[in-house]
């Protein structure tokens, strides 16, 4: 292409993004105009305003930092579940029980994958009752088959010349795996598990909107009650994990970096 | 005798044993207190009362609801996610590209060369780049769950939140492209006395416009599935259709709903990808 062309496509796509959103709007019929300003604006900047000042009494700090513990640990725990889930659905789903398990372990990979974490919370909350368990159940089905398929991947990739040399030798199929396969794979493995971790954290702070316990629950109920300077406490505490989650993770991935891993 | 059996060789230790088991141990003491936080605790899946409950509902699954009133509710919500997560990110376009242009640097007069009043431009930049990060960093559920208490169940809900949220994605995004994009033609301009617009309108902005298509086309993508999740704290669509039948624990209205979001993720996906093959 000649540098001076001028080139269509983006504006193309572009302009079929536009007429998308009109005929959105037409389809929404809401009154966006109407919705922003005269009477319903000044009870929006009236609902804004009651979020000012955050509650800062001692006993609210307290509950919230409990419901930030609670976040944390549901991503934890629901990550470890899911590289679990991950590790042992990825043997069948990169082959190596046999062709037939293959594509049925690919299907529930996919299956476990295609439903967000906050539906599979919703289901969670009925089997196993609302509370922090319940979130750290449904990310560990979502990320399950995230980890799965990423792991299968890796699998696949990996050099089979350490596990054939220790089946040669006679070592059985399991600790073959587990000398020959494992030391290779693991490295990425925790990658992608950090990877998912951090992603993770970000989740548990809303999959309490369905009663999965954490600072989502807490959210909901304040703001369900209307107590607003509480969401709002509860509002700061999710910008600061997130935060501090991004500040972490950037200073981990450049020191990985760094040291070759 | 040619093979020694297994048994009578001395059994050889595990040259990794210690690390192993030491980095077990160390994991397992770490996420203990997170155990323990998590209230983990797989006995309460098999409560019978919350067997019972799982078990009714997982029951109804199939068959799927296939009534014809059923099937244009599901048709008309699968719209209205469509709807809301294009009107979405339209609105977030629009809110989100003046932002970046104002807080990007390749058009600052300032790096050109001393001039009057260019204490002003950091000055302006820095609060709008705060705007930007609070608008990202609340997550859009959050924004959502906010529209919803503020101007009521629905769509418009939705919409709000997704401009919200996704105005702040895109304007740092947006900013990083016009960055990283060749800023020589911007300065040249610059430079040779032109103002700051026509810098931006010849300079900047035909370099940069696929990778802003691109990326904007992406973000529909991931605003059709935000959306659909949005639903679930009533900001309209297929997910607030969906909360509704598992409320009422009606199993073969969810199958039949979730079936039709796997559908529009697959369509907006394949959408989305050919759109951004096209670009690039």
């Amino acid at each position: 292409m000649n540098r001076g062309a001028f080139v269509w496509t983006p504006w193309a796509v572009l302009g079929g993004l536009l007429a998308a959103a009109a005929v959105s709007f037409a389809y929404l019929g809401v009154d966006f105009v109407a919705l922003l300003s005269g009477e319903s604006a000044r009870q929006m900047a009236a609902f804004a305003a009651g979020f000012y000042p955050p509650d800062a009494t001692p006993e609210f700090l307290a509950r919230a930092t409990r419901g930030a513990a609670e976040t944390l640990a549901i991503s934890a725990v629901g990550t470890l579940l899911a590289a679990l889930i991950g590790a042992v659905l990825a043997l069948p789903a990169a082959g190596r029980w046999g062709a037939v398990l293959k594509p049925l372990a690919r299907f529930g990979l996919n299956f476990l994958r295609a439903i967000p974490e906050l539906v599979w919370a919703a289901f969670m909350v009925l089997a196993a009752g609302l509370g922090p368990f319940a979130g750290s159940l449904a990310l560990a089905l979502h990320t399950g088959g995230v980890l799965g398929r990423l792991f299968a991947e890796t699998l696949e990739n990996a050099p089979r010349a350490p596990t054939q040399a220790l089946r040669d030798a006679g070592s059985g199929a399991t600790a073959a795996f587990f000398y020959g396969t494992l030391p290779v794979v693991l490295p990425q493995y925790v990658s992608y598990v950090l990877y998912r971790w951090e992603y993770n954290i970000r989740m548990a702070a809303v999959l309490g909107f369905v009663g999965a316990g954490g600072l989502g629950q807490m959210l909901y109920v304040s703001l369900s009650v209307f107590k607003t300077h509480e969401a709002s406490t509860l509002i700061l505490w999710m910008i600061a994990i997130v935060a501090v989650v991004d500040v972490l993770s950037a200073w981990l991935r450049r020191f990985l970096g760094r040291s070759g891993a | 005798m040619s093979a020694t059996p297994a048994a009578a060789l001395p059994a050889p230790r595990d040259p990794a044993l210690g690390r192993r088991v030491g980095l077990a141990v160390a994991l397992a003491v770490v996420l203990w207190p997170a155990f323990e936080i998590a209230e983990f605790n797989p006995a309460t899946l098999v409560e019978p009362q919350n067997l019972e409950m799982m078990g009714r509902f997982l029951g109804t699954f199939f068959p799927m609801a296939l009534g014809a009133d059923f099937l244009a509710l599901v048709w008309a919500s699968a719209l209205e996610t469509l709807a809301l997560a294009t009107a979405g990110i339209a609105l977030a376009i629009v809110l989100g590209f003046p932002l970046a242009v104002l807080v990007s640097e390749s058009l600052s007069v300032a790096r050109v060369g001393p001039g009057r009043r260019a204490w002003l431009g950091p000055v302006l930049r820095t609060p709008i780049r705060a705007l930007l990060i609070l608008m990202r960093s609340i997550p859009e559920i959050v924004w959502a769950l906010l529209f919803v208490r503020a101007v009521g169940l629905g769509p418009a809900a939705g919409v709000l939140a997704i401009a919200i949220n996704y105005a702040g994605m895109l304007g740092k995004v947006y900013f990083e492209i016009f960055e990283a994009g060749d800023t020589r033609p911007a300065r040249a301009i610059l430079e040779a006395g032109g103002g700051r617009t026509s810098a931006f309108f010849y300079g900047i902005l035909p370099v940069a416009v696929p990778e802003l298509v691109s990326y904007s086309v992406y973000r529909w993508e991931c605003a059709i599935r935000a959306s659909v999740v949005m639903g679930f704290v009533g900001a309209g669509g297929l997910g607030q259709q969906m909360e509704l039948s598992m409320r009422m624990l009606a199993g073969g209205e969810v199958s039949t709903m979730l079936v039709a979001f796997l559908l529009l993720i697959f369509v907006a996906d394949t959408v989305s990808a050919a759109l951004r093959r096209l670009l690039v």
